[in-house]
C-alpha cells in the first residue's frame, strides 16, 4: 500500500440515521468502514471484488457494493445497512418474507439480497419472476437455490400492491 | 412408547410439519456473528505469504522489510512453527495402500502447490499483517511439476514426494461376479468417456478462524467456521500438544459449507500455532484468492466406462475405469482417497444386476489437495452410471424410463447387497420413478419436445436415478483409526419455567438443524418449539458427536435428539406422578401442561413443576428421581450407512447455434426416509440441486500446466446465479429406517448427487437426432459446438 492510502480523511455522514465523524485511511473500503468502525457487522464481505454482492448497503437511495467503495467516498452522505433497515421497519414484510418461506440458509448472503431486493420492490408493481432472477444476478447465494428468494421477493411485492392470491 | 409419526392428529406432532427455523429472524436482521463479526480484546490479524510456484525449494526467507512495516508484530516461518506443532499423515487403515507425507502448518523446505502457506505476518490489523506480507522476500528454486493426471504415473514423470517411490496415492479394484463373462454374452455393450471437472465450494463466507490461548489457564479457545467441532477439538490438542480437554472449540454461525469446513487447513492450524506461541487472540479470515487456491477442491475425474445389456434391455454389468488427481497431499484427517472409493462403491447403485468392475487410481499432483465435497462421489458415480444406462437405452430404441424401470431393484426385494457391496435396506426407485412421471407429465412433455423440434427449437429430457449414502457408522472414517465420531448425543433439561433446553453435538450450518431439534425435542418432550432453545457448536458444552457431514445431522443427531426427549419426559412423568398422586403411565405432557392421557384433562402446568423440583424439593418423597435433563447418544449399528433413493429430470433447451443451454426445468424426487420439516428437505434438496447444476454448465477450476491456477476470482469462477436457474418441482416418497425409532436418514446431498447427470442426459437427448454428444463436465457453449462439429476439433 502506497503511503497515500496510508493517509487519514475525516468524514461526516450519516449512518442508519444517526450522525458519525470519522477519520478513515483513504484506502478503506465501506464495508470494512462499516464492519470494524462502527460495529455494523450485518453486510459481510465475501469476494471483495463486486462480484457476489454480500456488501450490498444502501447509499444516498443507491444501492452500492461496500466493498467497491472507498470510505473516504462516503463524507456527507446518508447510509442505511440492514441494521437501520430492520431498527426502523423498513422492510419487515420482506424479512418476516424471508423468514417464513425459508429464502435464507446460512444467511452469509442474506443481508445485501434485501438491500438489492428492496430497491426491485420500491419500483413498485409485481416483477415477472424473470425479471426478479435478473434483478438478483449481481446477488449470489451458494446454498438456497434462489428459488425460495424469488417466491419470497414475489409475494412481498404481491401483498404491497394488494394483489395477494394466496 | 412408540410414536405413530404418521397420524397427524396426535399430540404435539410437530415432527413432519413446516415449523420456522429459530435462527433465521436474526439473520434476516443482520445479527448473525460469524467468526469475522468477533472481536476480541488484544486480538491481532494473521496474513500468509504463499507459494507462487506449484513446485519449489525454499532457498531462503528475508524478513527484515515485512517486520519493519508499522503494526506488524511477528512473522513466522515454517521452520517456527514445526517447532511447536507437529506435522499430520492423512491415512486411513481401511483404505488399504493410501499414502501421503507428512505435512506441516506451512512448508519447510518445499512448497507443492501454488497457494500453500510459507510465511505467516502478524500486525495489529489485517491491513499491516497483508502490507507487510508482500514485502516478505522468498528465494525459491523451482522443481518439475507434476499436473497432468494420466500422466502422473508415467515412468519419466517427476516423482512428487520422493520417499512415497511413485504417485500413486491409492488404488482400489471393486469386483464382483464374472465381468468378461457377462460381457462375451451382451446383446450390446456401450463404453464411454466421462468427464468431472475440478471444483471448489465457494462459500460466501470464507474459511474463517479466531484462536485464543489463554496460558494462565492453560486454555486454548477456537472460534471456528467448522462443521466439526469436537474433530477440531482433537486436532488441535494432538498437533499443538496440549490435552483434549485444554482446546474449546466454539463454531457460532457459519456463512456455507458444503463440505468446505470440514478439513483441517494447514493455515487455520497455523493460526491456533501462532495464537499458542503469542499468548493472545489470532485471527485469519480467508480472501477470496486465498479461497480459491486453498479451500479443498473436489471432482477431477476421468473415466472409462462400459455397460453390457441383453436385448430386452436388461443390465448385465457395468465396467469402471476411474482416475484423480488430489493434489498435493491427502487431506486431514478424512483423507482424499474416500471420493475415488465412493466412486466405485456407487456406480450401478439403482439396478439389479450380477457383474461389476470398478477400478480407481488416485495419483498426486501439484495442485490444490481435493478432498469431500457436498455429495462426494457420487454426482460422479451417477453420471458415469446413469450416462451410460441412456446410451444403452438409446442403441436399443428404448425409452429412458422404461430401460430403468426394466433394471432398478424392486421396492419389496429389499434388504439387498448390491454387487459393489452396498447394504440397502429399503429403497423406493420404482415408486419414486412413477411419482417423478406423474409430477413431470413425462408424456405431455414428450410431446411438447416433438411439437418443438419441428419448429427447429432442439429440447431434451434427462432422467437420473440416484442412491445416496446418509447416516455413516464408524466404518467411513472410525474403522480407519480416526478420531471422527459417528455418534451422537443430545442433552434435554427442564429449566424452572417449564422451558427447554437442547444441546447436542450436530452443527448449523443453515440447513435448518436447530429447527429440527427443536421440532424433534417438542414433540418426544410434549412442548411447543417455541418453548425449545437449542445450543450446538461448543466442544465444552455439548455432548461429543461428529458434527455435520455426510448427511448425518438429523439421522444421527435427531435420533439422539428424540431418546433424550422421550427420557425427560419419563423424568417429569415420574415427578408429576407422585406430586399428583396419579399413575405415570396414565400421564401425558402436551404442550407444556401435564395432562391424563386418556381424556387430556389438565393436571399441572410444566412451569408449576419446575417451581417445586427447584425450589420446593423439601416437599417431594425424599427418594424421588429428580434430575429434569436426560442424556442420550446414538449411533447406527445393523448398517455401514442408510442409504437413500430417488430421481431427477431435467428439461432443457440447446441452442444449437450458440451451443448454449437453457434449462427449463427440474424435478426431483427423492426418498429421505422421515421427514421432518418439509420446507427445509425441500430447501436442501433445491439448494443441492443448484450446486449439481453449477457442476454441469460452469464450474471448472482451471490451470496451466506450470499448475498455476488461471481462475481465482469469482468473476472467472462461475457459479449459478439466480437467472440462469429453473424452478424445481420437488416430491417425495418416505420409506423410513427401521434403524432408528425417528426413521430419518439424510437428505443434503441428494440435489448434487443427481442434478449434473440429469441435464448431461437432457443435453444428449437433444442433441441424438444431430449425432452429437457430450460427457465432459462443464456443459459449456464450446463444448456442445464441439460435439455439434460447428467448431473443429
Ligand atoms: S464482497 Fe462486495 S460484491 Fe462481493
Ligand atoms: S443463504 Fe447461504 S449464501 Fe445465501
Amino acid at each position: 500500500m502506497s503511503e497515500m492510502f496510508r493517509d487519514k480523511v475525516e468524514i461526516d455522514l450519516t449512518v442508519n440515521g444517526e450522525a458519525v465523524q470519522a477519520r478513515v485511511p483513504a484506502g478503506q473500503h465501506a464495508v470494512d468502514f462499516l464492519r470494524q468502525e462502527l460495529g455494523l457487522t450485518g453486510a459481510h464481505a465475501s469476494c471483495e471484488h463486486g462480484v457476489c454482492g454480500a456488501c450490498t448497503i444502501r447509499v444516498d437511495g443507491e444501492t452500492v457494493r461496500g466493498c467497491l467503495t472507498l470510505a473516504a467516498q462516503l463524507d456527507g452522505a446518508d447510509i442505511w445497512t440492514v441494521e437501520g433497515l430492520s431498527d426502523t421497519d423498513a422492510i419487515r414484510d420482506l424479512q418476516d418474507a424471508f423468514v417464513a418461506r425459508n429464502a435464507l440458509q446460512c444467511g452469509f448472503c442474506t443481508p445485501g439480497m434485501l438491500v438489492a431486493v428492496e430497491e426491485l420492490l420500491a419500483k413498485g408493481g409485481v416483477p415477472d419472476r424473470a425479471v426478479i432472477r435478473e434483478h438478483l444476478s449481481g446477488n449470489y447465494c451458494r446454498c438456497t437455490g434462489y428459488e425460495a428468494i424469488v417466491d419470497a421477493v414475489e409475494s412481498v411485492a404481491q401483498k404491497r400492491t394488494g394483489k395477494v392470491t394466496s | 412408547m412408540s410414536v405413530q409419526f404418521g397420524n397427524p392428529d396426535r399430540p404435539n406432532s410437530y415432527i413432519g410439519k413446516t415449523v420456522p427455523r429459530p435462527n433465521a429472524a436474526r439473520l434476516v436482521e443482520g445479527r448473525g456473528k460469524y467468526v469475522d463479526d468477533i472481536v476480541l480484546p488484544r486480538m491481532v490479524h494473521v496474513a500468509f505469504v504463499r507459494s507462487p510456484f506449484a513446485h519449489a525449494k525454499i532457498q531462503g526467507i528475508e524478513t527484515v522489510d515485512a517486520a519493519s512495516v508499522k503494526g506488524v508484530l511477528r512473522v513466522f516461518t515454517g521452520a517456527d512453527l514445526a517447532e511447536v506443532c507437529t506435522p499430520w499423515v492423512a491415512v486411513l487403515a481401511h483404505l488399504k495402500g493410501l499414502k501421503s507425507p507428512p505435512e506441516h502448518p506451512m512448508a519447510v523446505d518445499r512448497a507443492c502447490w501454488v497457494g500453500e502457506p510459507v510465511v505467516a505476518v502478524v500486525a495489529t490489523s489485517r491491513a499491516a499483517a497483508e502490507d507487510a506480507a508482500e514485502l516478505v522476500d522468498v528465494d525459491y528454486e523451482q522443481l518439475p511439476v507434476v499436473t497432468d493426471m494420466m500422466t502422473a504415473l508415467d515412468k519419466d514423470t517427476p516423482v512428487l514426494h520422493p520417499e512415497m517411490g511413485d504417485n500413486l496415492a491409492f488404488q482400489r479394484v471393486n469386483e464382483e461376479g464374472d465381468l468378461d463373462a457377462a460381457f462375451a454374452g451382451a446383446h450390446k455393450i456401450v463404453s464411454a468417456q466421462f468427464s468431472t471437472a475440478r471444483h471448489t465450494g465457494v462459500t460466501l463466507e470464507p474459511r474463517s478462524i479466531l484462536v485464543d490461548w489463554n496460558p494462565a489457564e492453560t486454555q486454548m479457545t477456537a472460534y471456528h467456521a467448522t462443521q466439526a467441532p469436537h474433530m477440531m477439538q482433537t486436532v488441535l490438542a494432538k498437533h499443538l500438544d496440549l490435552p483434549e480437554s485444554r482446546v474449546r472449540v466454539i463454531c457460532g454461525d457459519v456463512g456455507g459449507s458444503y463440505g468446505i469446513k470440514v478439513h483441517v487447513y494447514p493455515d487455520e492450524v497455523a493460526t491456533a500455532a501462532i495464537a499458542k506461541i503469542m499468548g493472545r487472540p489470532v485471527k485469519f479470515i480467508a480472501d477470496r484468492l486465498e479461497s480459491f487456491t486453498t479451500d479443498i477442491h473436489a471432482r477431477d475425474h476421468k473415466i472409462d466406462a462400459k455397460i453390457a445389456v441383453d436385448k430386452d434391455g436388461k443390465i448385465l454389468g457395468f465396467d469402471v475405469d476411474d482416475w484423480t488427481a488430489i493434489g498435493a497431499y491427502s487431506v486431514y484427517p478424512r483423507t482424499s482417497a474416500i471420493e475415488g472409493n465412493q466412486v466405485i462403491n456407487l456406480c450401478g447403485g439403482p439396478y439389479d444386476f450380477a457383474d461389476y468392475r470398478a477400478k480407481t487410481t488416485v495419483v498426486f499432483q501439484n495442485k490444490t489437495p481435493t478432498c469431500q465435497y457436498r455429495a462426494v462421489g457420487h454426482p460422479i458415480a451417477v453420471a458415469i452410471t446413469e450416462g451410460l444406462v441412456d446410451m444403452a437405452a438409446a442403441e436399443l430404441g428404448m425409452d429412458p424410463i422404461e430401460i430403468r424401470r426394466r433394471n432398478m431393484y424392486a421396492d419389496d426385494a429389499y434388504p439387498v447387497t448390491s454387487p459393489a457391496k452396498m447394504r440397502f435396506e429399503g429403497l423406493s426407485h420404482h415408486q419414486s420413478m412413477d411419482k417423478l412421471v406423474g409430477l413431470m407429465d413425462y408424456d405431455a412433455l414428450r410431446a411438447d419436445q416433438a411439437a418443438a423440434r419441428e419448429k427447429g427449437i432442439h429440447r431434451g429430457i434427462g432422467i437420473a436415478t440416484f442412491i445416496e449414502l446418509t447416516n455413516p457408522s464408524p466404518f467411513m472414517y472410525g474403522i480407519g483409526g480416526a478420531r471422527i465420531s459417528a455418534q451422537d448425543g443430545c442433552t434435554v433439561r427442564m429449566d424452572p419455567d417449564g422451558s427447554i433446553v437442547a444441546l447436542s453435538g450436530v452443527t448449523e450450518q443453515g440447513q435448518g438443524t436447530e429447527a429440527m431439534l427443536s421440532q424433534i425435542v417438542a414433540e418426544s418432550v410434549g412442548v411447543l418449539p417455541s418453548k425449545v432453545r437449542v445450543i450446538t457448536g461448543d466442544t465444552q458444552v455439548t455432548p461429543y458427536g461428529g458434527g455435520t457431514w455426510a448427511s448425518r445431522g438429523a439421522g444421527i443427531g435427531g435420533e439422539a435428539a428424540l431418546r433424550a426427549g422421550r427420557a425427560l419426559r419419563d423424568s417429569i412423568l415420574e415427578v408429576a406422578a407422585a406430586m399428583l398422586q396419579a399413575d405415570q403411565s396414565n400421564l401425558d405432557i402436551r404442550d407444556g401442561e401435564v395432562v391424563d392421557s386418556e381424556s387430556g384433562t389438565a393436571r399441572m402446568p410444566l412451569e408449576e413443576l419446575g417451581r417445586i423440583v427447584y425450589f420446593r424439593g423439601d416437599t417431594l418423597p425424599e427418594d424421588l428421581p429428580r434430575e429434569l435433563v436426560q442424556t442420550r447418544h446414538y449411533i447406527t449399528s445393523e448398517y455401514p450407512f442408510a442409504f437413500t433413493n430417488g430421481v431427477q429430470a431435467s428439461y432443457v433447451e440447446v441452442d444449437t447455434d450458440t451451443g448454449e443451454v437453457k434449462l427449463l426445468k427440474h424435478w426431483c424426487v427423492e426418498d429421505c426416509g422421515r421427514i421432518i420439516n418439509p420446507q427445509l428437505v425441500d430447501e436442501q434438496i433445491r439448494g443441492g440441486i443448484v450446486q449439481g447444476l453449477g457442476g454441469a454448465l460452469f464450474e471448472e477450476v482451471h490451470y496451466d500446466e506450470d499448475g498455476q491456477l488461471l481462475n481465482g476470482s469469482m468473476a472467472d469462477y462461475l457459479v449459478p446465479m439466480a437467472a440462469e436457474m429453473p424452478d424445481m418441482i420437488i416430491g417425495h416418497v418416505e420409506t423410513p429406517t427401521k434403524e432408528s425409532a425417528l426413521g430419518a436418514k439424510g437428505a443434503g446431498e441428494a440435489g448434487t448427487a443427481g442434478a449434473p447427470a440429469a441435464v448431461m442426459n437432457a443435453i444428449n437427448d437433444a442433441l441424438r437426432p444431430m449425432g452429437a454428444q457430450v460427457s465432459a463436465m462443464p456443459f459449456t457453449p464450446e463444448r456442445i459446438l464441439r460435439a455439434l462439429g460447428t467448431i473443429e476439433e
